[in-house]
């Protein structure tokens, strides 16, 4: 029987591997998910026939409860909610980990549930695997719990600063460290266990408050990757060496969206983590002396007529897009557009959005195809080959400043070209600053022009006029 | 073999790790949200872990975390890979 479990770990990592090389086109994508899918329900099968497993009451109940509970948020979250969902899914995983580390120690001691009085010997590979999980598994569930709870609007989504933040966070991990040293020599010391759970819960609080809304796409895969890692811990507690590839691969997958992310917005991991813009360090003043020259609008009328004479439109979605919700009307926008032979795409920025490929879910729930949507590498070499580029509820990502003035905060980050195209149209709800909080030179060109109004009313207005002029 | 099983588990892991990394640097951005989210309901894995506490003979305080521990991670399993597939069956080629 043994053998045969073993044996069906096997393939299920098989499955799961196979799983996430079919989600490399998005033509495999969706059986790529079913063979994950698989693999899971067969970990869970094999499981189920583990000599250690006696009785089933409580397996069953907590998959009914958790199975319908996972499939009632699954069902109802809305698209445009998909980071903060991600983010509670990932804190459930953390939650767990750390729940089978604790009930490991709680089966291996030998004093528990009764005082036999005999010596609670700890072998030190499982204490280690246990302490790490309980703070990385610890970590992940509060830390995405604040991650979840930022991106729904409970928290604050802004940087939160508290006194002595990096101290304090540092003091606490070492003790967690060092506390752990201690329980591994001595395992029978429960308060110490405890605390150590409890520290690794605050840790995940603290770690994660300091962190603003528009960084949440590096939060949200950091805490993918932790989740991950979490899984790997439970497995060296068990000696699993499913669950140390499996968690191993999620590890990978959150490291890499976490560089990616990094890169698009050309800071590093530490600076990201420390918290906000603001710790940015050499930024000196902030950087207000932006030439201010004459703004100008446009009205719906007058873009309908300008749209009527043009071959070439990329749409440049940003955050803003998915506040409004204003992807349906985008999508009109584009048949519109197409339908007088105009030529539409779409640029994506590496960081547009809440997480990793944000808007490229929510243009796809509008059912753009997806070969219409572009990453900036792609697409930034023909913004001089376009005529117009419409940017909605996108700011710093668009803001030329990151190309030449040393002085701005965003200096350095990759962006989208769009001031290089004949017209660039914005659409705004007013001349407010972006995330980075600087002002964006970008609407003082003078072939920028303002499209005052909520994005998903003045992309419909835009279109019904387009729909009557032709 | 006892003390060279937990480097078996090392080696195990780092292996997958970089078998990982070459998987996921083939993923298009277009996909990055999805793919959080599946490999999300992978990490969900820790149900095994879940079940064995939960399955233990006597009920104990082992059991109850393990409860908790199977509801936890069943929703982990089955909200992400529900809702992976309901955002892959959105993405079509015109």
């Amino acid at each position: 029987m043994k053998a045969v479990i073993e044996i069906t770990y096997l393939v299920s990592s098989i499955l799961f591997i196979f799983g996430i090389k079919k989600l490399a086109s998005p033509k495999t994508a969706r059986q790529g998910n079913l063979f994950a899918a698989i693999g899971m329900f067969l970990a869970i099968v094999a499981t189920l026939l583990d000599q250690n497993v006696l009785t089933y009451e409580w397996i069953i109940i907590g998959s009914i409860i958790g199975s319908l509970a996972g499939a009632v948020m699954a069902i109802k979250v809305p698209m445009t909610g998909m980071p903060q969902m991600v983010g509670l899914l990932n804190g459930f995983g953390g939650g767990a980990s750390t729940l089978v580390a604790l009930s490991e120690y709680f089966r291996k001691n030998p004093n528990y549930p009764v005082d036999t009085g005999a010596a609670f010997i700890l072998p030190v590979d499982q204490g280690i695997a246990i302490i790490l999980s309980l703070l990385i598994g610890g970590v992940t569930f509060t830390g995405s719990l604040i991650a979840f709870g930022k991106l729904q609007g409970i928290v604050t989504g802004k940087v939160v600063k508290y006194p002595l933040q990096h101290p304090i966070n540092l003091v606490l991990l070492l003790g967690v460290l060092a506390a752990g040293a201690f329980v591994v020599i001595n395992p029978d010391n429960l308060n110490l266990l405890f605390i150590i759970t409890a520290v690794s819960l605050v840790l995940g609080v603290l770690l994660v408050l300091p962190i603003g809304g528009a960084d949440m796409p590096v939060a949200i895969s950091l805490l993918n990757s932790y989740s991950g890692l979490a899984a790997s811990t439970t497995g060296f507690v068990l000696g699993n060496n499913e669950l140390i590839i499996a968690g191993a691969l999620v590890g990978a997958s959150g490291i890499i969206l976490t560089i990616i992310m990094c890169k698009g917005m050309n800071r590093s991991l530490m600076n990201v983590v420390m918290g906000g813009w603001a710790s940015a360090g050499t930024t000196g003043p902030a950087t207000t002396t932006s030439t201010k020259g004459q703004v100008k609008s446009i009205d719906t009328e007058e873009l309908a007529m300008l749209l009527d004479a043009v071959s070439s439109v990329i749409i440049v979605p940003g955050y803003g897009m998915a506040v409004a919700q204003a992807q349906h009307a985008i999508r009109d926008l584009m048949n519109v557009l197409e339908k007088k032979g105009v030529n539409v795409r779409f640029a994506i920025h590496p960081v547009a959005g809440r997480m990793p490929g944000h808007m490229n879910v929510l243009l796809a729930e509008a059912q753009v195809p997806y070969e219409k949507l572009y990453a900036m590498e792609d697409i930034n070499d023909d913004f001089p080959n376009t005529d117009v580029v419409i940017v909605i509820g996108a700011n710093d990502v668009v803001n030329p400043a990151a190309r030449h003035d040393p002085n701005s905060p965003i200096y350095g980050m990759p962006i989208l070209n769009v001031d290089y195209a004949k017209t660039v149209i914005i659409n705004k709800r007013s001349l407010n600053v972006g995330y980075a909080g600087i002002d964006n030179e970008l609407f003082f060109y003078p072939n920028a022009l303002m499209y005052f109004g909520d994005a998903k009313e003045a992309i419909t207005k835009l279109v019904n006029e387009l729909k009557a002029s032709s | 073999m006892e003390e060279y099983l937990f480097l078996m588990h090392i080696y195990v892991f780092v292996l997958a790790i970089f078998v990982g990394f070459e998987l996921i640097t083939k993923v298009p951005p277009t996909l990055h949200t999805p793919l959080m989210s599946g490999s999300n309901a992978i990490s969900g894995i820790t149900v095994v872990g879940a079940i064995l506490s939960a399955g233990m003979e006597q009920f104990n305080i082992s059991t109850i975390l393990g409860l908790v521990a199977v509801i936890f991670a069943m929703i982990n399993v089955v909200g992400g890979f529900l809702v992976t597939d309901r955002m892959l069956k959105m993405f079509k080629k015109k």
